[in-house]
């Protein structure tokens, strides 16, 4: 330790990078905390995710694989390593970008212009699905019907499923995500805040996803910026604590269910989507908004494979047994 | 860890707002505060006009707090606490217990209540005098830590405090309470000037100003085991309540000690010489300050949480979220609830039955009857219980040299933020440590790798043995 320790800090003195010896630092990597300039980062962090992929099998040549494309910053670098890994190894995998178009005139318009330019950047094809198609319901009609005020209800429960419903409805074989440290760590404090015992012990293996629209995640989301900006390993903590939590065995999760309607993973007969849509169909859009009981965890509880368990750098892939089951994997770095 | 409102949990990280809203004056009770006053005084308004707002419970008096009078509302927080204490047997009449008394509101209640109930068993004991075998009434001590050499706090400020703390200890009579006031620098040396600059000497080698913070909390429970054992205390009552464990389980996420959290929150906490108790758990501070407030129990906040570091964060971000749900601390300590605890917080002392009043004597049998735990290595800085990769560090490692092997037993949050990365700093740290310290790994220096080896295994083994025990 006291080595390691006294290594550190002779390249924080060089401020070299640590690995080519050559450039100069630009960032710190999380899990060494060695120093080093950003080629070295694209590269190191490229033969990661690689490993990843190729120990457990990730994915097979000839499949079609949507990469999850919200134009942020998670989303364009995913879709920048995987379709660069793609022609330098050879999966022979149909990757292509999937995006959400949600119908709010003017509000996606920024970030639907950055997967369009990720489309032409790296060459992969796009495909957007909107709300349209997948609930026969623009966001901005919604609004219309039921008004501003509890549009945030459907906000949550409809983008927590577009993804993984607009995989399915294009009948893909897995769906990638990009996850960060940052998004995990808000799971594990939210989990807490809300005493989510039975997410506590996995939730760092889950594409949660969950955007609740409560006011504590938005303050979750300020108090982890805060945290980073005073001690940035905060981040990596909060997640090995979320990994090494006491959970009694007894402790279960949610059952786990299928929507009698569609198909989608619910612990009710009906998914929240399934109930939300009903109610807007026949004029009645209050019903289902209000408390359930069980969070309908919609980016899916279940395990990422065990093996997978390399912090932070962890593509988790789910396989479908059922067409209509969610896909969905992360990748954090 | 007497700080804030009373003590937290076991790692820095008080309830800073709620309880330092009542530092300036005991008359100005904090923004929970003052929407409560409101009720008050519109309910005496309204006593001339309309309706008044009568106690939910008695009927009879005026409402104050929470739809309760003041003799229902401190009823029902009393009878809470004694709840508490009996049903997790935290106080038997053989004890002799020690209330670590910071001033705050919490631990003003928790000395108040405890008073109360030995008052009740010496009334009792003093009715059965001539009976056979009456229960003995246990003891109440006080202790208050001096910080000072740890702030540069006003001196005279701090000598009226303590003078106002004397006085408070003084009227809970009878029986009499002896009030210990233990200057931490004690901890380096009993010259207090020489103790006091070691301390700042140690203080100098920690660099992190979290460390820094924690580290005098651990000063503090220290120095509490220290009083508790030599003036013969065989418990120590600590006014930790719901706000400041919520904040010690965000803050120890936050510090990667999520592995230890539970041995935190529980009511009973025996990893030390002297064990540790909490019944003011399941208080919120808004109902002890609110208490303090109404039944004139004075209180003050002598020592100032710093507002810097990781702490100072973890609690305004409570803070800004029990503005928008105030139960939201009593979730975050059920969600800690449900972690398993570990074997030490388990209800473990060998009395006799006759001691204990026959009808709680089932339940201390069923407490006692709990399997004996695995022993856990506990990081001789915060005494958490080391994790799996704590442990695995520790059996590979390979140290002969006295100051690395007591790294080797530091849990991972303690090396970064408390333990100097610098040799010479380092030496220094280690050299002006407190002997209380380094003596928890030089005895467990003579623990060989082999024992270690056989103390994970046991670990890992000891959840089949509970499954042949239930299929026999
Ligand atoms: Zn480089
Ligand atoms: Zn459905
Ligand atoms: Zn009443
Ligand atoms: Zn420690």
């Amino acid at each position: 330790m006291a080595t390691m320790e006294k290594a550190r800090r002779r390249t924080t003195a060089s401020s070299l990078c640590a690995i080519c010896n050559q450039n100069k630092a630009a960032l710190k990597r999380p899990k060494t905390a060695q120093q080093i300039c950003r080629e070295c980062f694209y590269s190191v962090f490229e033969d990661e995710i690689h490993n990843v992929i190729t120990e457990n099998n990730l994915f097979k040549s000839g499949e079609r694989v949507a990469i999850g494309a919200s134009g942020g910053k998670d989303s364009t670098v995913l879709a920048y390593v995987l379709s660069k890994l793609n022609h330098v190894h050879n999966y022979g995998v149909e990757f292509f970008l999937l995006s959400i178009d949600e119908g709010i005139s003017g509000y996606r318009d920024d970030s639907l212009e950055t997967v369009k330019r990720n489309e032409i950047q790296y060459g992969l094809p796009l495909k957007i699905v909107s709300y349209k198609d997948l609930y026969g319901w623009t966001m901005d009609e919604i609004v219309k019907a039921i008004g501003l005020k509890n549009n945030c209800t459907f906000c949550g429960v409809f983008r927590r499923q577009a993804l993984d419903r607009g995989a399915s409805l294009l009948k893909v074989d897995k769906l990638v995500t990009g996850h960060n440290a940052d998004d995990i760590a808000e799971t594990v404090l939210l989990n807490i805040l809300r005493g989510d015992i039975a997410r506590l012990g996995r939730c760092t293996y889950i594409t949660t996803g969950i955007y609740s629209p409560n006011a504590y995640r938005g303050f979750a989301r300020e108090f982890i910026k805060d945290l980073e900006r005073i001690r940035p390993r905060a981040i990596l903590d909060i997640i090995k604590s979320g990994e090494n939590f006491r959970i009694a065995t007894s402790t279960k999760m949610p059952e786990q269910g299928t929507c009698e309607r569609c198909g989608y993973i619910s612990s009710q007969e009906w998914c929240k989507a399934c109930v939300l849509l009903d109610g807007l169909n026949r004029g009645l859009p209050k019903l289902g908004i209000g408390r359930t009981k069980t969070i309908n965890g919609g980016g899916g509880s279940g395990g990422v494979k065990p093996g997978t368990k390399s912090r932070l750098s962890n593509v988790g892939m789910k396989e479908s047994r059922t067409r209509s089951r969610q896909y969905s994997g992360s990748v954090d770095f | 860890m007497a700080s804030s409102c009373g003590g937290s949990g076991g790692g820095g990280g008080g309830c800073g707002s709620q309880c330092s809203s009542l530092r300036d004056s005991p008359s100005v009770v904090g923004e929970e505060g003052n929407e409560i006053l409101e009720v008050v005084e519109n309910a005496s308004v309204s006593n001339g006009h309309r309706s008044i707002l009568r106690c939910s419970k008695c009927g009879e008096e005026t409402a104050v707090y929470n739809k309760l009078c003041l003799d229902c509302f401190r009823s029902f927080l009393y009878n809470k606490f004694k709840v508490s204490v009996t049903s997790n047997a935290m106080i038997s009449p053989v004890d002799c217990v020690l209330v670590a008394f910071s001033g705050g509101p919490a631990s003003r209640v928790a000395l108040q209540f405890t008073h109360e109930m030995q008052l009740k068993s010496q009334k009792n004991w003093d009715a059965s005098k001539d009976q056979q075998q009456p229960l003995p009434v246990f003891g109440v001590g006080v202790a208050f830590i001096d910080e000072r050499a740890f702030y540069s706090a006003n001196n005279s400020e701090i000598d009226e405090a303590i003078e106002e703390i004397r006085l408070t200890v003084s009227t809970l009579f009878p029986p009499a309470k002896q009030l210990y006031v233990e200057p931490i620098e004690k901890l380096f040396s009993l010259d207090l000037i020489e103790g006091k600059a070691r301390l700042r000497k140690l203080l100098d080698t920690i660099d992190d100003p979290t460390g820094k913070d924690d580290f005098l909390h651990y000063l503090r429970a220290i120095s509490l085991q220290k009083v508790a054992s030599e003036n013969g205390f065989n418990k120590i009552i600590l006014g930790s309540c719901t706000n400041g464990i919520a904040c010690h389980i965000i803050s120890s996420t936050v510090k990667g000690q999520g592995y230890s959290l539970p041995a935190d929150v529980q009511y009973i906490d025996g990893r030390w010489d002297v064990p540790v108790v909490l019944p003011l758990r399941d208080f919120v501070a808004r109902d002890l300050i609110m208490f303090c407030h109404l039944d004139r129990l004075r209180t003050c906040q002598i020592f100032h949480q710093s507002e810097c570091g990781i702490n100072y964060l973890v609690s305004s971000f409570l803070t800004r979220l029990q503005e928008e749900n105030p139960a939201r601390v009593r979730t975050i300590v059920r969600t800690a609830e449900k972690l398993s605890p570990f074997g030490f917080n388990k209800y473990k002392e060998y009395i006799s039955d006759d001691m204990v009043p026959s009808r709680l004597r089932s339940k201390v049998q069923n407490l006692r009857a709990s399997e004996s735990a695995p022993l856990e290595t506990l990081c001789p800085i915060c005494g958490t219980p080391l994790c799996d990769s704590d442990l695995v560090n520790l059996k590979n490692r390979k140290c002969q040299v006295e100051c690395d092997v007591f790294v080797s037993y530091c849990c991972a949050s303690c090396r970064y933020q408390i333990v100097p990365k610098e040799e010479d700093s380092f030496n220094n740290f280690y050299s002006l440590l407190p002997q209380l310290f380094t003596r928890r790994v030089k005895n467990g220096l003579h623990v060989d790798h082999n024992q270690l080896r056989e103390q994970v295994e046991e670990f890992l083994l000891s959840d089949d043995d509970e499954e042949c025990g239930d299929t026999a």
